[in-house]
C-alpha cells in the first residue's frame, strides 16, 4: 500500500525499454525544487534495480516502490 | 608444467617507471569501433545511462564507428553484425515492435542529461576523406588518439565496443 505523497511531477515511462525509464526521471527531475517528489511509472524489469541505483549515485531519495501486477511506481524526493 | 620450448622468464617483468594515475574520473569513455546497429545501440545505451548516472561520456568514433555518424546514415542503418547475420531480420523487427529508442536518440538524450563529448579518429577521417561538417553535429571534433589516451586514462572505466 502506498503511502500519500504530495506529487508535484509524474513521469509515464510504461511501455519504455531500458534506458529509457532512468532517462526521462533524469530529464524530469531537473525541474523539480529540492524536496519536491516525482512519481515515475515503468513497465520495464530493469527500472526495479535501476531507479534505486540512480537514486544512490545521484543523492535524490527513493522514498517508496510500490509494485503491482506489470506496473511499477516509484516515490522519489528530490535532494 | 613448461615444455622446453616454453621456459619460464628468468627476469622479473618491468616495473613501469611513472606511476598511472587510478582509474577514479566519474567517468566512462567508450572506443566506439563498430557501425553495426545492434552495437550502436548497446554502446548508446552504456553512454545514456551512465549521464543519468551523473557520469561524464567520452566516445571516441574509429572506423566503422566513424562512418556510422555520416550526414544522415543512422537513418538507413540497418546492419547487424555479421556474426549474428541469422538474427537480421528477427532483431530490426522486434526493435520496430517493441518501438525501441533509436541509438542516435538515445545519445542525444544523454547529451542533454549528462556531460557528453564525441570525438571522431582523426586517422579514419583522413582514411575515408571526411571532414567534420560530414559528420551528425552531434560529433564536436575530430582528435588523434594521443588526445583520447589522456581523456581515457584516469577515466572510471573504458569500453571498446
Amino acid at each position: 500500500m502506498a503511502a500519500t505523497y504530495q506529487i508535484d511531477k509524474t513521469v509515464d515511462a510504461k511501455g519504455q525499454t531500458c534506458p529509457m525509464p532512468v532517462v526521462m526521471l533524469a530529464k524530469a527531475i531537473k525541474d523539480l525544487k529540492p524536496g519536491q517528489v516525482l512519481a515515475v511509472y515503468a513497465t520495464d524489469p530493469g527500472a526495479k534495480k535501476d531507479i534505486p541505483a540512480w537514486a544512490n549515485k545521484t543523492g535524490n531519495t527513493l522514498l517508496e516502490t510500490v509494485e503491482e501486477p506489470g506496473l511499477l511506481t516509484f516515490y522519489i524526493k528530490k535532494a | 608444467m613448461f615444455g622446453p620450448s616454453h621456459p619460464a622468464p628468468q627476469q622479473p617483468l618491468p616495473v613501469p617507471t611513472q606511476a598511472i594515475p587510478p582509474g577514479t574520473a566519474n567517468r566512462l569513455a567508450i572506443v566506439l569501433f563498430s557501425g553495426t546497429v545492434d552495437k550502436l545501440m548497446s554502446a548508446s545505451i552504456l553512454a545514456t545511462g551512465a549521464a543519468a548516472m551523473g557520469m561524464d561520456v567520452e566516445i571516441f568514433l574509429t572506423n566503422w564507428g566513424a562512418l556510422a555518424f555520416r550526414k544522415g546514415d543512422y537513418k538507413t542503418n540497418t546492419r547487424v553484425s555479421a556474426d549474428y547475420a541469422d538474427y537480421h531480420s528477427t532483431l530490426l523487427e522486434r526493435m520496430a515492435a517493441k518501438k525501441v529508442t533509436s541509438w542516435m536518440e538515445n545519445l542525444e538524450d544523454a547529451r542533454e542529461i549528462g556531460n557528453v563529448h564525441i570525438a571522431a579518429c582523426s586517422h579514419t577521417m583522413t582514411l575515408f576523406d571526411l571532414q567534420l561538417s560530414d559528420l551528425e553535429p552531434i560529433v564536436d571534433e575530430v582528435i588523434g588518439v594521443a588526445a583520447f589516451m589522456e581523456r581515457a586514462r584516469d577515466s572510471a572505466m573504458t569500453l571498446f565496443i
